[in-house]
C-alpha cells in the first residue's frame, strides 16, 4: 500500500473558529483503490474530506494545519493554484447539483473550463463521460433538456459524469448515495467499482454496508482522530480497536 | 411522589374542555376572514373608482396624442406615457448595474464582513427615506445646479429609490441559492466570479428579473420625486437632459389637483387608470416569471 500512494495526510488539524474538529490526522491513500471513510455522525468524516480539494475555503472561519500530499506535492502550502487542484480533484456531493443548464452543457462545463476543445471532440468526451456514468441510454435522446428536470438518482449520475469529464486523478464522494432511492443507491455502487480502474476513490458514507461492498480500504473516524485504517476485509472481519468493534457491530453510531 | 400507575392513566375528568379552544379557533378565523375582506375590498374598490371615472376617457386619441394646454379640447397624454417611459427606462439602466454588483458582494463575498453589515443598514435606511426627499436632494443636485429641470434629473431621483429595493432583493435572492450548488461549481475548478455569474446568479435568474420588474412597478407611480426633477411638460419631451420632461404621476396630479376644468379632471383619471394598467401588467409578468421557475 505504502509504495502507490496518491494521497498522504500528515498531522491535520482543522477548526471552526476556534472548535477544533479534526484532531492529528494520518492517513494514505491509495492509488486506483476506493477508501472509504465511516464513522458516526459529527466525527469529522466530511470535514477532513473536504480538506482534499480545499473546498472549505469557501467558508469564513474554517481552517486547517498540517500537510495533506497529493503526489508528494502540499496542497494545503499557500502558492498552490486552487483551479489546479480542483481540476486534479472532483468531488461529488450529498445532494445532486446539476447546474441550471442543459444535460450537454453540465457535462461539458468542465471541459470547456480547463480545455480547448474540437466540437465534434466535444461531443465525444460528454458521450464518454455520460456513458462512464451509466446514464448514456437514459439522457442521449434528451441531451439538449435540462439536467434540473431529470430523477434525483440520475442527476447525482450525472454529477458525476459532470465531475469525471474533464478526467481529475481523486474523486472524492461526500455521501453520494444518502438522498437517492436504493435502487439508484445500487446503480452508483456499481459505478464507483467500475470507476475504480481509472480514478482514486474516497468516499465518505453512514452506510457501513456499502463501505464494505465497494472499498478496499476503510479508514473508521471517531470523534475527529482516526481510529482505525486497513483493508476493509480486515476492518470488518478482524478490526483491532475495540470501538471499531462496537461502530461496525451497531453498538453505537 | 407520584408512582407509575398514577402516571399512566389520565381521567377524562383532567381533560380540559373543548368548547373555549373551539371557540378561540372560530373567533381568530373570522377575524382572519375579515381581514381578508378588509384588504381585498379596499383594493377592488379603488380600482373600481379608478375605473368608472377613468374609462371614458380612454380612446385611442387619448393614448396618442400630447397633452393640450389648459382648456383645448383633444387633449391626450402620449407625452406623459413617453416620459414615464423614459425616465423609468433610464432609471433602471443607472440603477440596476450597480445595484447588482451591489446584491452580489452582499450575499457572495462580505457576507459576515463589516462592510456588508454597513452596506446592508445604509440600503435599509435608504429604503425608508421619503421619495419627496430624495426629489429635494436631486433638485439641489442637478436641477439647481444645472439650471434646468430635466427627464435625466427625474431618472435620477428614481434610481436612487430602486437602488436600494434592487440590492436587497438580488442578496436575498441569491442567498437562496443553496450553499452547495456554490460548491459544486468552485469544486469543478471554475473561479469565485465564475461560480457567481455563470451558475449561482443563472440559477438564480427569475428571482433576479422579479426584483427589477417590482423595483420597476413601485417607482413607475412615483409621484413626489419628479415634482422638483422633471417636473411637467405640455408637450413631447423635447430634450432629456435640458427640458421639463412629462410623466403619468405628475400628470395626474397637474390635472387634477391644478386644473379647473372638468375635461381636464377627466383625462386625469383616464391617466390613472393607464398607470394602473401598466403596474398590473408589470406584476401579472413578475408572477409568470417566477412561476416558470418552481417547473
Amino acid at each position: 500500500m505504502k509504495n502507490n500512494t496518491k494521497i498522504s495526510v500528515r498531522n491535520l488539524n482543522f477548526y471552526y473558529g476556534s472548535n477544533q474538529a479534526l484532531f492529528d490526522n494520518w492517513l494514505d491513500i491509495p492509488a486506483n483503490r476506493v477508501t472509504a471513510v465511516i464513522g458516526p455522525s459529527g466525527c469529522g468524516k466530511s470535514t477532513h474530506l473536504r480538506v482534499y480539494n480545499r473546498i472549505f475555503e469557501l467558508h469564513r472561519n474554517q481552517r486547517a494545519t498540517g500537510e495533506v500530499l497529493l503526489d508528494g506535492e502540499n496542497i494545503l502550502a499557500p502558492g498552490v493554484d486552487l483551479l489546479d487542484l480542483r481540476r486534479r480533484v472532483g468531488m461529488i456531493f450529498q445532494k445532486p447539483t446539476p447546474f441550471p443548464m442543459s444535460i450537454f452543457d453540465n457535462v461539458a462545463y468542465p471541459l470547456r473550463l480547463h480545455y480547448k476543445l474540437s466540437r465534434s471532440e466535444m461531443a465525444d468526451r460528454v458521450e464518454q463521460a455520460l456513458r462512464s456514468a451509466c446514464i448514456w441510454d437514459e439522457v442521449k435522446d434528451k441531451l439538449r433538456e435540462s439536467g434540473m428536470a431529470l430523477s434525483g438518482g440520475q442527476q447525482q449520475r450525472l454529477c458525476i459524469a459532470r465531475a469525471i469529464a474533464a478526467e481529475p486523478e481523486v474523486l472524492l464522494m461526500d455521501e453520494p448515495t444518502s438522498a437517492i432511492d436504493p435502487v439508484a443507491t445500487l446503480r452508483i455502487e456499481e459505478l464507483v467499482l467500475e470507476l475504480r480502474q481509472r480514478f482514486t476513490i474516497v468516499i465518505v458514507t453512514h452506510n457501513m454496508q456499502q463501505a464494505s461492498r465497494i472499498s478496499d480500504y476503510t479508514a473508521f473516524f471517531y470523534k475527529g482522530s482516526i481510529v482505525e485504517v486497513g483493508e476493509t476485509s480486515r476492518i470488518f472481519t478482524n478490526p483491532s480497536c475495540k470501538k471499531t468493534e462496537e461502530y461496525i457491530t451497531g453498538r453505537f453510531g | 411522589m407520584m408512582n407509575s400507575q398514577q402516571i399512566s392513566v389520565l381521567t377524562a375528568a383532567q381533560r380540559r374542555p373543548l368548547l373555549f379552544r373551539k371557540l378561540k379557533n372560530k373567533v381568530l378565523s373570522v377575524f382572519s376572514l375579515f381581514s381578508v375582506v378588509l384588504a381585498v375590498g379596499g383594493m377592488v374598490w379603488i380600482l373600481c373608482t379608478v375605473l368608472t371615472h377613468g374609462a371614458q376617457s380612454i380612446s385611442w386619441e387619448f393614448l396618442t396624442s400630447p397633452s393640450k394646454p389648459y382648456g383645448e379640447p383633444g387633449s391626450g397624454i402620449a407625452n406623459a406615457l413617453l416620459g414615464t417611459l423614459m425616465m423609468t427606462g433610464v432609471a433602471t439602466l443607472l440603477a440596476v448595474p450597480p445595484a447588482m454588483a451591489g446584491g452580489i458582494y452582499l450575499a457572495e463575498f462580505g457576507q459576515g464582513s463589516r462592510l456588508a453589515a454597513v452596506l446592508r443598514f445604509c440600503a435599509n435606511v435608504m429604503m425608508g427615506v421619503p421619495s419627496i426627499i430624495v426629489g429635494l436632494f436631486v433638485y439641489v443636485l442637478l436641477v439647481v445646479s444645472t439650471g434646468n429641470f430635466s427627464g435625466f434629473a427625474g431618472a435620477v431621483a428614481l434610481a436612487v429609490i430602486m437602488f436600494p429595493v434592487v440590492m436587497r432583493t438580488t442578496e436575498d435572492m441569491l442567498s437562496m441559492v443553496p450553499v452547495t450548488l456554490r460548491e459544486s461549481a468552485l469544486a469543478l475548478g471554475m473561479s469565485r466570479a465564475r461560480a457567481t455569474l455563470c451558475i449561482v446568479a443563472r440559477s438564480a435568474r427569475n428571482g433576479l428579473v422579479t426584483g427589477v420588474l417590482l423595483a420597476l412597478a413601485r417607482v413607475s407611480g412615483e409621484t413626489a420625486p419628479l415634482l422638483f426633477t422633471a417636473m411637467f411638460a405640455d408637450a413631447w419631451p423635447g430634450g432629456f437632459f435640458s427640458r421639463p420632461t412629462a410623466s403619468i404621476p405628475v400628470l395626474i396630479n397637474e390635472y387634477t389637483m391644478n386644473s379647473p376644468f372638468e375635461s381636464m379632471h377627466a383625462a386625469g383619471w383616464g391617466a390613472a387608470l393607464i398607470i394602473c394598467l401598466l403596474i398590473l401588467l408589470i406584476n401579472i409578468l413578475t408572477r409568470s416569471i417566477f412561476h416558470e421557475k418552481q417547473h
